[in-house]
C-alpha cells in the first residue's frame, strides 16, 4: 500500500463534488475549499454571501435539501456552513469537534444532520427559519447516533422521512428510525444492510409514486451495487458492476482487483440508475458511467448501458441530478494538486436523455453534451471548472491526483509493522517506557 | 490417549487436559480503536455454527437457523462465566467474545478439553476472536439474543478515552438491536466509577429498563457475576466491593421514535 507524504499534511487530496438543485435551477461544485454556485434559470453566476469568507479547507460534503430552499457544505475546516437558496447567504454556522465527512438534510427541511470523523452523527435542528438579515446564525450540533470507529461516508434520509440511513466504511449500512425529537438521539436502529465486503462509498434511494417506501441502493468498493430492502435489512439483489464493464488490469501482472463504485445517481421514478466506477490501482477506468435499470417490482438491478466519454479520461468524483430535468450532471477533479499552473482541477460534463427507462427492450437514448450544448454554456463551465478550458497536461496530472483523492477517502491508511512502531513513539504515554 | 498428548503438549496440564494459564499470558488491555486481522462474517447468517457447535451442527448444510446463539460475553477473558453458565442453560447455545489473540486461543483449548473429558456436556459454549465494539451486528440478527454479559470491563481511566468504554450511549443502540424484547443486558465492575458510569448510561438510553430487585434475586445468573470469573473471585479474595447494573430490553409506551 503507498503510504501518504506524512511531510505535507497541507496538501490533502480532495475530490470535487458537484450537487444539482432539485428543480434545476442552480448546479454547485465544490473543489477543495471553493464553493462555486452557477445559476441555470437566470444564466449567472452566484455570488455567495457569507460573514466569514467561506470555508477554509476542503469541502467534503455538499447537497440541496428537497425542496431546494437549503443548501449544506462541510468538510476539513470542520465547519457545517447551511446557506439560503434565495439569497445564497450562510444562514447557519455549526461548529463540529472533528472534520465532516458526510451530511444529510431531511425531507422536511428542518433537520440538518453531519457525521464526523470519529464515526459520530449530529443533528441540529433549522426549524426557526426565520432568520435576521445578515447575520449568520451560529448553531450547535447533538450526537444522536454513532459508527463506532468508522468513518460514515454518506448520510440519506428514505423518502417517507421515517429512516435515516448511513453507510461506513467498515462494510455497513445502519438504518435507523428517525424520530419526531432527533435531539434526543436516534436509538432504535431499524436494521443493518450487510453484504458488502468492502467500504460503502455512496447511497440512494429508488422511489416512485407506485413504490412510495422506497427501496436502498448502495455503491462499494467491492465493485457491486446492491439493492435492499431497508425495512427489513435484506439484500434484494446484487450487481457485479466492475465484472460487468470488463475491467482487467491491462498487463495481467496485477490481481483482479475490481474497480470500486464511487458514486451513484438515480432518475426520480428510480428506473434508472447511473453509477461512477474507478479504479484505484490499475490505469484501466471506465472513463464515463454505467446505467443499470432497477425494476421495483421484481425488486432488481441490471446493467442497462455503459455511456462513455470520448476525447477525453472522464473519471467522475462526483455526480448528480434535479429531480426536474434529465440532465446527469458529472464532475472530474480534485484540489492540492502539485500542477505548475493551479492547485485543482475540476471538469464539469453532462450527459442528456437521463429519465424514465420505458421498457427494458428499448434502448436509452442517452447522449454526452459538448461543452457548448450542456445547459448554462460556456459560461456554467467557466464558473464550475474555474476556467473554461484546460489543458491535456493539466488533465492527466489531475488523473493521477483524483485517483489519490478518492482512495485516501475511502480506504484506510495501511501502516507497515515498522512504520506504526515510529509514529506511536510520538504518543505520550509511550514516552519514558524506552 | 489424552496423556499422552498432554505429554506431548506441555501448556496443557498433564492431570486435567485443561490449558494452563502460564502459556497464555496475555496483557489485560487491548486496543479496541486497532484493526487487528480476523475475519469477520459478512452477515449473521454467515457466522458457521458447525465450527463453534460441531455436535450439535456436524456440518454447515444442516444448520437450518432453528437454533440460535441466544446468550453473548462480551469480553469474555478466559470464559469463566460461559462454563458456568454452559450447565446451567444446558439447552441454550451461547458465546464468548473476545479482542485478545491468546486469551481467545486459551478459551478454545479450555473447552475442548472440557468436552473432552465431560461427553455430551459444554456442547453449547464457544468462543471468537473479534471486537465486539465494532461487529456486533455481523454476528447476531435484530432481537436474537436473550442475554449480554459485559463483565469487569476496561475502565478506560481518562476523561479523553471513556468514549473507549463497552457501555456507551451510543453502542448500547447496537446492544440493543440485538437483544429481544425482554433481554436482559447484565454488567459489573469492581470501579465504582465506572458502575456509576454504566448505570447512568442505562439508565439513560430509551430502550433499557431497569430490573427490579425481586427479579435480581430470583435470577441465578446474578450471583455467577461476581463469583464464576477469574476477575471476580480476585475481588472478592481482596475483599473489594462490585457494582452491578441488570437491564432490560423494552419497547418503550411513548415512543421517542413517533412517525412525523
Amino acid at each position: 500500500m503507498e503510504e501518504e507524504n506524512d511531510k505535507n499534511p497541507e496538501t490533502t487530496v480532495a475530490p470535487a463534488l458537484i450537487s444539482v438543485h432539485p428543480t434545476h435551477k442552480f448546479v454547485s461544485a465544490a473543489v477543495g475549499s471553493d464553493l462555486r454556485v452557477f445559476n441555470l434559470q437566470e444564466s449567472c453566476v452566484v455570488t455567495l454571501a457569507d460573514e466569514s469568507g467561506g470555508h477554509k479547507d476542503s469541502i467534503r460534503a455538499i447537497r440541496y435539501s428537497a425542496n431546494g430552499q437549503l443548501f449544506v457544505s462541510a468538510g476539513d475546516d470542520k465547519l457545517v456552513k447551511i446557506w439560503a437558496t434565495d439569497s445564497w447567504r450562510c444562514i447557519y454556522s455549526v461548529a463540529s469537534e472533528k472534520r465532516v465527512s458526510a451530511v444529510g438534510i431531511s425531507n422536511d427541511g428542518m433537520f440538518v444532520c453531519f457525521a464526523d470523523k470519529f464515526g459520530v452523527m449530529y443533528v441540529v435542528d433549522i426549524e426557526d427559519h426565520n432568520v435576521e438579515d445578515g447575520v449568520t446564525v451560529i448553531k450547535k450540533g447533538v450526537p444522536i447516533l454513532s459508527h463506532y470507529c468508522s468513518i460514515i461516508t454518506r448520510l440519506e434520509f428514505s423518502p417517507d422521512g421515517r429512516f435515516i440511513v448511513s453507510s461506513d466504511r467498515d462494510f455497513k449500512i445502519r438504518v435507523t428510525v428517525f424520530p419526531k425529537n432527533p435531539v434526543n438521539g436516534a436509538h432504535e436502529i431499524q436494521s443493518f444492510c450487510l453484504g458488502h465486503t468492502e467500504f460503502v462509498s455512496c447511497l440512494t434511494f429508488v422511489g416512485s409514486q407506485k413504490y412510495p417506501l422506497g427501496l436502498l441502493v448502495s455503491g462499494s468498493g467491492d465493485s457491486t451495487v446492491r439493492l435492499w430492502d431497508h425495512t427489513s435489512g435484506s439484500l434484494l439483489d446484487t450487481c457485479y458492476v466492475g465484472a460487468q464493464a470488463e475491467f482487467l488490469p491491462s498487463d495481467g501482472k496485477e490481481e483482479d482487483i475490481l474497480p470500486a463504485v464511487t458514486d451513484l445517481c438515480a432518475t426520480p421514478d428510480g428506473s434508472l440508475v447511473a453509477v461512477a466506477i474507478q479504479s484505484f490501482y490499475s490505469n484501466f477506468s471506465l472513463p464515463g458511467l454505467m446505467l443499470l435499470r432497477c425494476n421495483q417490482s421484481s425488486k432488481t438491478l441490471s446493467v442497462a448501458k455503459v455511456v462513455s466519454i470520448p476525447g477525453e479520461t472522464f473519471i467522475p468524483t462526483s455526480i448528480g441530478a434535479a429531480s426536474s430535468a434529465p440532465v446527469l450532471w458529472m464532475v472530474m477533479g480534485a484540489s492540492g494538486l502539485h500542477v505548475s499552473e493551479s492547485a485543482s482541477l475540476a471538469r464539469v460534463r453532462g450527459i442528456s436523455g437521463f429519465s424514465t427507462s420505458a421498457s427494458e427492450s428499448l434502448d436509452l437514448e442517452t447522449l454526452v453534451l459538448e461543452d457548448a450544448e450542456i445547459p448554462g454554456g460556456e459560461l456554467l463551465l467557466q464558473t464550475l471548472q474555474g476556467k473554461l478550458s484546460i489543458g491535456k497536461e493539466a488533465f492527466s496530472a489531475a488523473a493521477e491526483a483524483v485517483k489519490t483523492a478518492m482512495r485516501n477517502l475511502l480506504i484506510k491508511k495501511q501502516y507497515s509493522a515498522e512504520r506504526r512502531e515510529f509514529r506511536k513513539r510520538g504518543r505520550n504515554d509511550m514516552k519514558g517506557k524506552q | 490417549m489424552m496423556e499422552h498428548e498432554a505429554n506431548a503438549n506441555p501448556s496443557h496440564s498433564k492431570i486435567t487436559g485443561l490449558p494452563r494459564k502460564r502459556f497464555y499470558r496475555a496483557r489485560a488491555h487491548s486496543n479496541p480503536l486497532s484493526d487487528s486481522h480476523f475475519p469477520i462474517p459478512v452477515s449473521p447468517s454467515q457466522v458457521d455454527y458447525s465450527v463453534h457447535y460441531p455436535q450439535l451442527f456436524p456440518s454447515p448444510d444442516k444448520f437450518d437457523g432453528s437454533k440460535r446463539i441466544e446468550f453473548a460475553d462480551v469480553g469474555c477473558g478466559f470464559g469463566g462465566l460461559l462454563i458456568s453458565l454452559s450447565t446451567v442453560f444446558p439447552e441454550s447455545l451461547m458465546i464468548g467474545m473476545e479482542l485478545r489473540d491468546k486469551v481467545t486461543e486459551y478459551v478454545k483449548e479450555r473447552i475442548l478439553a472440557l468436552r473432552a473429558s465431560n461427553p455430551g456436556q459444554y456442547e453449547n459454549i464457544s468462543v471468537v476472536r473479534t471486537n465486539s465494539m465494532k461487529y456486533i451486528p455481523n454476528y447476531f440478527e435484530k432481537g436474537q439474543l436473550t442475554k449480554m454479559f459485559f463483565l469487569f470491563p476496561d475502565p478506560h481511566f481518562k476523561e479523553k478515552n471513556h468514549r473507549r468504554r463497552v457501555i456507551n450511549l451510543h453502542l448500547l443502540d447496537e446492544y440493543a438491536y440485538v437483544l429481544r424484547e425482554g433481554g436482559i443486558i447484565y454488567t459489573i465492575t469492581d470501579v465504582e466509577e465506572l458502575g456509576v458510569w454504566m448505570n447512568s448510561c442505562l439508565k439513560g438510553h430509551p430502550l433499557f429498563g431497569a430490573v427490579t430487585k425481586e427479579e435480581l434475586e430470583a435470577d441465578p445468573v446474578v450471583k455467577l457475576l461476581s463469583s464464576a470469573t477469574e476477575e471476580g473471585q480476585k475481588v472478592a479474595r481482596n475483599g473489594g466491593q462490585t457494582f452491578q447494573a441488570v437491564y432490560r430490553r423494552i419497547v418503550p409506551y411513548v415512543s421517542n421514535c413517533e412517525m412525523h
